[in-house]
């Protein structure tokens, strides 16, 4: 029985109130910091969803989305190394499509009932952007979710699935593209979305002779809030009983990841023996039947998923605020950038390091220290030490500084010396913070986020940040 | 171990005015220094043989070229040293030590920067530490960096924001009174307590005034044996002590029990220079300390690790006056980096000139009464994987 063994999600902290793009509007959406990209939010979903969970067991990494901040170099490699996982796996991306995240689900069911791997995290994450002014500016929102799939202790068995593949242009991006084009929708519902989603969920239904009457849930990403009535109308749906909330009012449609974070909001809900629908929509519709199981009732430590990433927020007021995050609104660059030299040879030798976030802890005198040292600042024995991982290990904030200059996209930017747990001290850019709550003695935790763009590198490592409430 | 002391003797100096000086390039300003320091000297070029640049700035050379292209020199020995903020005093330092090695008789030490050229607000990642390689975690910009240690003090020693930054502006008001009687220093105006405390903020707690500069300029030494110095005039000065420590990490950001409120490099060149001059008590002996106030906040660390004022005691010292002009320890009488900015390769030389003119009675309004020992001090780089440089300079006996 292959399925879900767990399952993770990261919304980021900051809502955009769509009131600040255009007055009148409702809701808000979820926004990705400056320092955040789809690689950053596959990390922390993927933290989360390992939660409780053996890292070393993964087999493979399958990322999806839309957003890949690489258009030659793969993401999963990113994600596996920043996560600490094994390097004798296999990793894949899936993108190009709103469609990614499920077929990457399918793959990884594939690829574990053939018996090639045991355990395959797919992880899927998006910020897609819409032009300024548009519906899909109002609409989109950012995220990831993960989930861990096996034949194990699963959560939810998934026990059938159906796809058709379909060619059309109702939503795509040209490889020069900022913003998502589409054609007219009426076209995209009428004459693609209906037919299609209904097409394949009937055929998945016939197949395992169930129909929508039998299922607790149905998890349909909706292109458009407006379909909601008319999409569970033909699938035979109670819209209010029977569909997951969209979520399109507090966070946003959040692309490719879009399907796998409501099915994990809804696996939240769910109950033991509840079956699930699950649809996903994009150049053709992937469905599945999804049943849950008893082990869904086990409390996972620590785990955030949907819910609690939603409750955890702060509100960006100012539209160009978001602007900037999304350089659209550009700065002109200072004249002493952060960032410093990129080499890619001294970020390839230094990856056991820097992705992981790896200290070394001395067997002479056990002081843990970052970066590594081959001589140990303590106790000056040479060539002895562990390595030990620090990027999921609190600290507390030594010292802090705020520079109002270096930098005008983070203008302050938060400096902060903090002590880990356990040992380790290291100097770090702290984000997601509000600048008036920081203080020494403050706990902190560390997040994967992009420290600077630069020379064609997107150059990742940990920050600190407050810790999310 | 002979050491340096009173070994070799500085017989002319020159300095030209710091600041803004967009009308003049790196070479100008070397051309400026050196000859008025070989007019001070009364000696021709040929005369020297053998010469030391500190200069950091790559965009201006990195080779000793750039001094003998600008001076002419008759192809001789030109040395192009770098060593974070203490490059001027390095030059001064290898220049000094050639000459007590018997090498050389009369060499020349010159130390330059032209930061104006740069289109920077501020140093930029001069300095930089290439071992970590590709990606970037230390606050790599100076003001940040050294607002850790703002944080920090007021943290340790229970000041409020409003304490810590009231101490830290009267070390601001008191160089800027300094540099207001000095006609070399690029900033020659007064400011008062308010203006330093409500000017914006930079790296928070530290503001506007709490930051030193960015200027362009240049000093030089010429440098000779005691007995050729009597030659030339009575008033030379001698080298009483060189100290240099470079941080190797075992104590600073890198070690997890670091206080952020001391760093060791100086303190260490400190003992080291203290030890080589004789020096038990530097708070009665020495006269006058031109240090390295990058910040506002590095000069209140200095003065409790160069032993001038115990651990947590500055504040009280600097409210006792005993700082100031006619204080106990004249600290930065020139102006210090908050009036002359950093051009890195000059400063050491600058701090240097100081006590030129203080322990030659040549300081005119700045002038204290009857010095005899003078320190120059200068600070670069992460706390513990820092360089301190420290030079003592006597009057002649």
């Amino acid at each position: 029985m292959a399925g879900i063994t767990s399952f993770g999600a990261y919304v980021p902290l900051w809502r955009l109130s769509r009131e600040a793009i255009m007055k009148g509007l409702r809701g808000e959406k979820a926004i990705r910091n400056f320092d955040e990209d789809s690689t950053t939010m596959a990390v922390a979903a993927t933290i989360d969803c390992l939660k409780g969970q053996k890292r070393e067991a993964v087999d493979a990494v399958f990322f999806a989305s839309t957003t890949a901040p690489y258009k030659e170099k793969q993401i999963a490699t990113t994600i596996a190394a920043a996560c600490d996982l094994r390097r004798d796996i296999t990793t894949a991306d899936f993108c190009n499509t709103l469609r990614a995240g499920t077929s990457a689900v399918k793959a990884a069911l594939d690829a574990v009932k053939a018996g090639s791997a045991n355990e395959v995290l797919v992880v899927a994450a998006d910020c897609r952007m819409g032009s300024p002014g548009t519906e899909f500016e109002q609409n989109f929102g950012d995220g990831a979710a993960a989930l861990l799939i096996g034949d194990k202790d699963c959560v939810a068995s998934i026990d059938a699935w159906h796809s058709i593949s379909n060619e059309a242009h109702d939503y795509w991006r040209l490889d020069t593209d900022t913003f998502i084009r589409s054609w007219e929708d009426r076209f995209v519902f009428n004459a693609v979305y209906y037919d299609l989603v209904t097409q394949n969920v009937a055929a998945l239904l016939k197949k395992v002779n169930l129909t929508t009457k039998d299922f607790a849930k149905a998890i349909v990403p909706l292109p458009s809030p407006r379909v909601l009535a008319d999409i569970s109308k033909r699938l035979g749906l109670d819209a209010k009983a029977q569909v997951q909330n969209p979520l399109i009012d507090i966070m946003g449609h959040t692309g490719a990841a879009y399907a796998l974070m409501l099915l994990v909001a809804a696996l939240e809900e769910a109950k033991e023996g509840n079956k699930l629908l699950l649809n996903n929509y994009g150049n053709g519709s992937d469905s599945f039947v999804i049943q849950v199981t008893d082990k869904i009732s086990k409390k996972v430590e620590g785990r955030w998923g949907m819910k609690a990433h939603l409750a955890s927020k702060k509100m960006v007021d100012d539209y160009r605020i978001y602007l900037q995050w999304r350089e659209l609104l550009t700065f002109e660059a200072t004249p002493t950038p952060p960032g410093g030299h990129i080499s890619a040879s001294a970020l390839f030798r230094d990856r056991g390091h820097i992705y992981p976030l790896h200290g070394l802890k001395c067997k002479s005198c056990g002081e843990v220290h970052f970066p590594p040292q081959r001589v140990c600042p303590k106790c000056r024995a040479k060539d002895q030490y562990d390595e030990v991982r620090l990027s999921d290990k609190r600290g507390t904030v030594f010292t802090f500084s705020a520079d109002y200059v270096c930098s005008r996209q983070e203008a302050p930017r938060v400096t902060a010396i903090i002590d880990f747990e356990g040992g380790g001290r290291m100097p770090t850019i702290m984000t997601d913070r509000v600048l008036e709550e920081i203080k020494v003695g403050m706990p902190v935790e560390m997040s994967f986020r992009k420290l600077v763009t630069q020379n064609g590198f997107h150059n990742y490592f940990w920050k600190s940040m407050p810790l999310r409430s | 171990m002979p050491g340096i002391k009173d070994r070799v003797a500085v017989v002319g100096m020159g300095c030209t005015r710091f600041g803004e000086l967009f009308d003049k390039s790196d070479q100008d300003l070397m051309v400026e220094s050196c000859h008025a320091a070989l007019e001070d000297a009364k000696m021709d070029l040929k005369e020297i043989q053998a010469a030391w640049l500190g200069i950091q700035g790559a965009e201006t050379g990195s080779s000793g070229c750039r001094l003998a292209r600008a001076l002419k020199t008759d192809y001789i020995p030109v040395t192009r040293v770098e060593n974070y903020c203490a490059t001027g005093i390095e030059a001064f330092r290898g220049a000094s030590y050639a000459v007590a090695a018997g090498i050389y008789d009369i060499v020349l030490a010159c130390g330059a920067e032209k930061l104006k050229d740069t289109g920077a607000t501020g140093l930029t990642q001069m300095g930089g530490e290439p071992q970590f390689g590709a990606w970037v975690w230390a606050p790599v910009v100076p003001p940040a960096r050294f607002a850790l240690s703002a944080t920090r003090y007021f943290h340790t020693y229970g000041l409020t924001p409003e304490e810590g930054k009231r101490m830290l502006a009267m070390i601001a008001v008191k160089n800027h009174h300094n540099g207001s009687l000095n006609p070399r220093a690029h900033f020659q105006r007064e400011i008062t307590i308010e203006q330093a405390m409500n000017a914006p903020i930079i790296a928070w707690p530290l503001g506007l005034f709490d930051c030193c500069g960015v200027s362009d300029g240049s000093a030089a030494a010429i440098i000779t044996r005691p007995e050729i110095a009597k030659r030339i005039r009575d008033d030379y000065l001698v080298v009483k002590a060189l100290g240099l420590s470079a941080g190797a990490g075992t104590q600073g950001v890198m070690a997890n029990d670091y206080d952020f409120i001391h760093i060791d490099e100086i303190v260490r060149a400190g003992k080291q220079a203290y030890t080589e001059a004789g020096i038990k008590n530097p708070r009665k002996e020495v006269d006058l300390a031109e240090v390295h106030d990058c910040f506002t906040i590095t000069e209140a660390l200095i003065c409790e690790d160069l032993g001038f004022t115990p651990r947590g005691k500055y504040k009280e010292d600097i409210e006792a006056g005993t700082f100031d002009l006619g204080g106990e320890i004249a600290v930065n009488p020139d102006g210090g980096l908050k009036c002359f900015g950093h051009p890195i390769g000059a400063s050491g030389l600058r701090m240097i000139f100081e006590s030129y003119l203080q322990l030659r009675g040549k300081a005119g309004p700045r002038q204290l009464k009857n010095p005899r020992i003078g320190v120059a001090q200068n600070y670069g780089g992460l706390p513990g994987g820092g360089i301190s440089g420290m030079a003592i300079v006597g009057a002649r006996d």
